[in-house]
């Protein structure tokens, strides 16, 4: 990494980054002619549909399609007959197709295509199905118990030692910290230790999943589909269909969103097989309600946490045991928890352990820091209790425990450089911080990590005749990446921004890209669109050094021009871009620049959100009256997109803090499938939600950049809660903070009133 | 030698310690010879981890250098949202 | 059951069709007429991204059957923009970047649209009741609402 340091742009002095132009595919997006997932049709096209168990878990014993396949306009029907058995993807293939039992309500069980979406749903309707009803467990306390229904036979806990002889519903355990936390506790004045738990929350894209596949009858197949990982998609879908991966040509449309809930597959592997059984091109499009019940939510979660400070306020131990289920199958981000929880402290004893545990609920998916926001509502608002109990401002408290630069991260590695301290040294400073309050108001705070990470990047920037450049990149655009990566080959170039065009490239038309996940768009794809650049800029220099008849070494690239690199080089007029792109093909031929690589130098990103609620005393409705978004982001490439981000995970957090929730009845049936019933914040319920974009540039990124895209969702349950305690006294512990519970707790506080 | 730091829920694949030595200069070296050295690492290895190199992540990334001193860590593999 | 047969005016053009009996708004407007700028986000009337107008009236074609269109003036997202010229508000959202995946986006357009037709001076608390029918998940809303408080100071200034 500290060869890497020469390459960061702490100082530079930036002529395009930083700015704020209209995105490439804006114009698109604002009349209507951007194609989402589902907005493209074939000729010849039939409609899919999918037939989902009504029960949370059930034997499936047999499937009789033959009624089905009477019905006029039906072409095919496919079940989990259609599949073959494979290793790799086990859980995604039985995901998609219930095998011997249903696992959760929703789980595919069969699928049809038929000329009319009528026809299909009338064929679903007569597929009988002889299901054994199995008993269910949805809560996760309830799912580790001894006596609770097993939902794998197999299923014996990895990461115990020794390996217990039992199968249970406890797929993983996982451990991290150092030092030893009971010596930790010892030495503390005070300890707090407390319970949490918070219900699943979906991503809630407002675009549902949907794809339109065509495979032929020589194994060429075609898919359209809203995702964050096409390449990802191809993958498994050629795997789970028996097809060449060469030979499965995956276009990623336009999408509506996604939070980490599009980076996997529910519909694409039953279109391509029952294209390929008839032939035609077949559409698949989720109802709302397939999207809650059958795509992947987050994890709901219970925890324990205790931590112990001095009376001066230095945290002498953490410890936090987190217990997370994640749907069906093996695959909860508890160790993304364990690891996240404690990382805003330099600890010298910490202890997080981590239990993934399976349900019968939909297999969970990434949401945004996946893992990181139940850990940060538990341990933040012990934290910020703490502070108050210790007569300790709650971000002095924080700034006396703050990781930096050099401390050993809870999870173990050594921190390089971060910006924790910048971000809580802002929202101190933050005019938000010391605003009065009304009445029934408080304030909270909360800080939050995430961690980022390279992948595989391929990108290719193309220099045409004209003068202008193709930029091809392969991280679908869920958030205006495009907008980032133009800007940044622009000013890499030296050439104004309309200049380039960014698009998204099929899978057959550039290499492997790892999915749009871990906040690593702005940053790998970023680096690689400056290398591809430099790449570039280098060919162009050798091409202006053929014609002056110099060495390459004596041409230099700046503001768009080859020139002599100094006196002694010779004094030749400088060649632009387009002096140069415009004689390519005599001189050499096509100018490209490429990138393909695994780029390492992530920077990790933090965040500290302040909130004020408003507590409504006689319903328990709280109100966010303000909310200021304060964050790392390396260095802001296109800083509306950026405080997008923070707005965007800040209000899904305050979501999933006061309303969002999978609502189960004891049938193991989720009750509010709908918008109106499990409810995401609307405009009138919030505030304008104010940022602070904090620069620590990261030293792995040639212009500093940090991902930004999941830290701001980490904070913001802690910090209404924390809001949440200042204003009403009530100290809530259960996500989400719906008026019932609010109101409970208040009236736990008047006690003498409630008696008389 | 590289000192090589595992998440806790390994150690019991490596006699209970949390950190094992093992002589690797770059991460495809250090990945087989934890896996020879220690049998009961190898399933965990070969579904995939991530390898923190002086607080520098990588995944599937074979060839990065293990300078001599540098911190190293075994760590889950990650993905994100 | 035999189709319906649907003369209506889409975009200030005159329009017909046939559509099942059963068959929504949206789905003729996506479905047989290639207009697929209104999405379907909920199909429950919850989300607002399939909003249109029908004779200046700001309703979910989702929750309306197309049989329902005949003799109507419908607006979609399509008729926003005149020509070449993007309307106001199309502008004032790219300069805002006000909009992220872009998906509720048109829907949230057609709604300001009816929104500023009805009321040219809207409070920022009026456009968020307004726009309360319409859900984004990505933005968080608060530039959604700055564009759209800005076109009106724009449009009131022309």
């Amino acid at each position: 990494m500290l060869d890497k340091a020469k390459d960061a742009v702490i100082d530079r002095e930036f002529k395009l980054v930083g700015s704020r132009p209209v995105r490439p595919d804006g114009v698109d997006k604002v009349t209507g002619r951007a194609r989402f997932g589902a907005d493209i049709s074939a000729p010849g096209m039939l409609v899919g549909k999918v037939l989902r168990s009504p029960h949370a878990h059930a034997r499936i014993h047999s499937i009789d399609i033959h009624a089905a396949l009477q019905v006029p306009g039906v072409k095919a029907v496919v079940t989990r007959d259609d599949f073959a058995e494979n290793a790799k993807h086990k859980d995604v293939l039985c995901n998609v197709m219930a095998r011997d039992k249903a696992l959760y309500e929703g789980h595919a069980v069969a699928a049809v295509a038929a000329t009319s979406a009528a026809a299909a749903r009338k064929a679903l309707k007569l597929i009988k199905i002889d299901y054994d009803i199995l008993p269910h467990v949805t809560d996760v306390d309830e799912a580790m118990r001894d006596d609770a229904p097993l939902l794998h036979d197999d299923m014996i806990t990895s990461g115990v030692d020794p390996a217990p002889e039992k199968p249970s519903n406890v797929a993983r355990r996982f451990e991290f910290g150092h030092g030893d936390v009971d010596d930790g506790f010892a030495k503390a004045d005070v300890v707090i230790e407390r319970e949490f738990k918070t219900e699943a929350a979906h991503q809630a894209y407002i675009e549902p999943h949907a794809c339109l596949a065509s495979l032929t009858e020589d194994g060429h197949g075609e898919l359209f589909c809203c995702t964050q990982g096409h390449y990802a998609v191809r993958d498994i879908c050629a795997s789970l269909c028996g097809l060449e991966v060469s030979k499965l040509r995956v276009t990623a449309s336009e999408i509506g969103g996604g939070f980490g809930g599009k980076t996997t597959v529910f519909l694409e592997p039953l279109a391509l097989v029952l294209s390929r059984k008839t032939g035609r091109p077949v559409k698949m499009v989720m109802s709302r309600d397939e999207v809650f019940r059958a795509s992947g939510p987050t994890a709901s979660t219970s925890s324990s946490i205790k931590i112990g400070a001095t009376r001066d306020g230095r945290i002498t131990a953490g410890q936090g045991e987190f217990r997370y289920q994640g749907g069906a199958f093996t695959g909860s981000p508890v160790q993304f928890g364990a690891m996240c929880a404690f990382a805003c402290y330099a600890l010298d004893n910490v202890k997080t352990v981590g239990y993934d545990v399976v349900t019968n609920r939909p297999k969970q998916a990434a949401y945004r820091a996946p893992g990181a926001p139940m850990a940060a509502f538990a341990v933040e608002s012990v934290i910020e209790e703490l502070a108050v109990k210790l007569g300790i401002d709650p971000i002095e408290f924080r700034l006396k425990n703050a990781a930096q630069e050099g401390d050993k991260s809870s999870y173990g590695p050594t921190f390089p450089r971060i910006g924790l301290i910048e971000t809580l040294e802002a929202a101190k400073a933050h005019e938000h911080y010391s605003a009065p309050l009304g009445p029934n108001q408080g304030r909270g705070v909360a800080s939050g990590y995430w961690f980022n990470f390279g992948g595989a990047t391929s990108v290719s920037l193309n220099i045409h005749p004209d003068g202008t450049v193709a930029l091809v990149v392969g991280t679908p655009d869920i958030g205006g990446s495009r907008a980032s990566m133009t800007l940044m080959a622009a000013e890499e170039l030296g050439i104004p921004y309309d200049k380039v065009n960014c698009i998204v490239a099929d899978t057959a038309s550039l290499g492997l890209n790892e999915t749009s996940h871990g906040s690593r768009v702005t940053f790998a794809s970023g680096l690689a669109t400056i290398e591809a650049a430099r790449n570039a800029k280098t060919e162009m220099c050798a091409r202006a050094a053929m014609i002056w008849e110099i060495s390459e070494e004596a041409v230099t690239w700046e503001d768009g021009h080859a020139k002599p690199a100094g006196a002694n080089a010779g004094d030749f007029e400088p060649m632009s871009l387009a002096d140069i792109a415009k004689i390519a093909e005599k001189t050499g031929g096509p100018i490209s620049g490429h990138f393909e690589k695994n780029p390492a130098g992530a920077g990790a990103s933090f965040a500290t959100h302040i909130v004020d609620v408003e507590v409504d005393p006689e319903t328990g409705r709280v109100e966010v009256k303000r909310f200021t978004a304060v964050q790392d982001a390396g260095k802001a490439i296109h800083p509306s997109y950026v405080e997008g981000q923070f707005q965007g995970g800040a209000v899904q957090g305050v979501g999933w803090a006061l309303n969002e929730e999978y609502v189960y009845g004891p049938d193991g049936k989720m009750q509010n499938a709908g918008f109106l019933d499990y409810r995401v914040p609307v405009c009138s319920d919030l505030p304008m939600i104010d940022t602070v974009i904090v620069e620590v540039p990261n030293p792995g990124h040639p212009y500093g950049v940090r991902g930004v895209g999941e830290t701001g969702i980490v904070p913001p349950m802690a910090a209404v809660a924390n809001a949440l305690s200042a204003a009403a006294g009530v100290r809530m512990t259960e996500l989400p903070m719906s008026p019932p519970k609010v109101l409970r707790a208040i009236d736990d506080t008047r006690p003498s009133i409630a008696a008389e | 030698m590289v000192q090589v730091g595992l998440w806790g829920s390994l150690k019991a694949a490596v006699g209970g310690v949390d950190t094992v030595e093992v002589e690797a200069a770059n991460i495809r070296q250090l990945l087989n010879r934890l896996s020879e050295a220690h049998p009961g690492l190898a399933p965990v290895i070969e579904k995939g981890v991530a390898v923190s190199i002086d607080g520098e992540i990588h995944q599937d990334n074979w060839f990065a250098e293990i300078p001599p001193g540098s911190e190293v860590y075994v760590l889950p593999h990650m993905e994100g949202g | 059951m035999s189709q319906i047969h649907v003369s209506t005016t889409i975009n200030g053009d005159p329009a017909e069709f046939l559509c099942e009996p059963d068959e929504t708004l949206l789905d003729v407007l996506r479905d047989r007429l290639g207009l697929t700028g209104s999405k379907e986000g909920c199909g429950s009337g919850d989300c607002g991204a399939c909003s249109v107008t029908v004779d200046d009236r700001l309703v979910c074609s989702c929750l309306m059957l197309g049989a329902e269109a005949d003799g109507r003036d419908i607006g979609t997202i399509e008729g926003l923009a005149e020509g070449e010229h993007l309307h106001p508000l199309q502008r004032k959202f790219l300069d805002h970047a006000a909009l992220q995946c872009g998906v509720c986006t048109p829907g949230f357009l057609v709604a300001a649209k009816a929104l500023l037709d009805h009321n040219p001076d809207p409070s920022e608390t009026e456009v968020r009741y307004w726009l309360a029918g319409n859900l984004c998940r990505c933005t968080g809303y608060d530039k959604i609402v700055r564009a759209v408080l800005d076109t009106a100071a724009e449009m009131k200034g022309a």
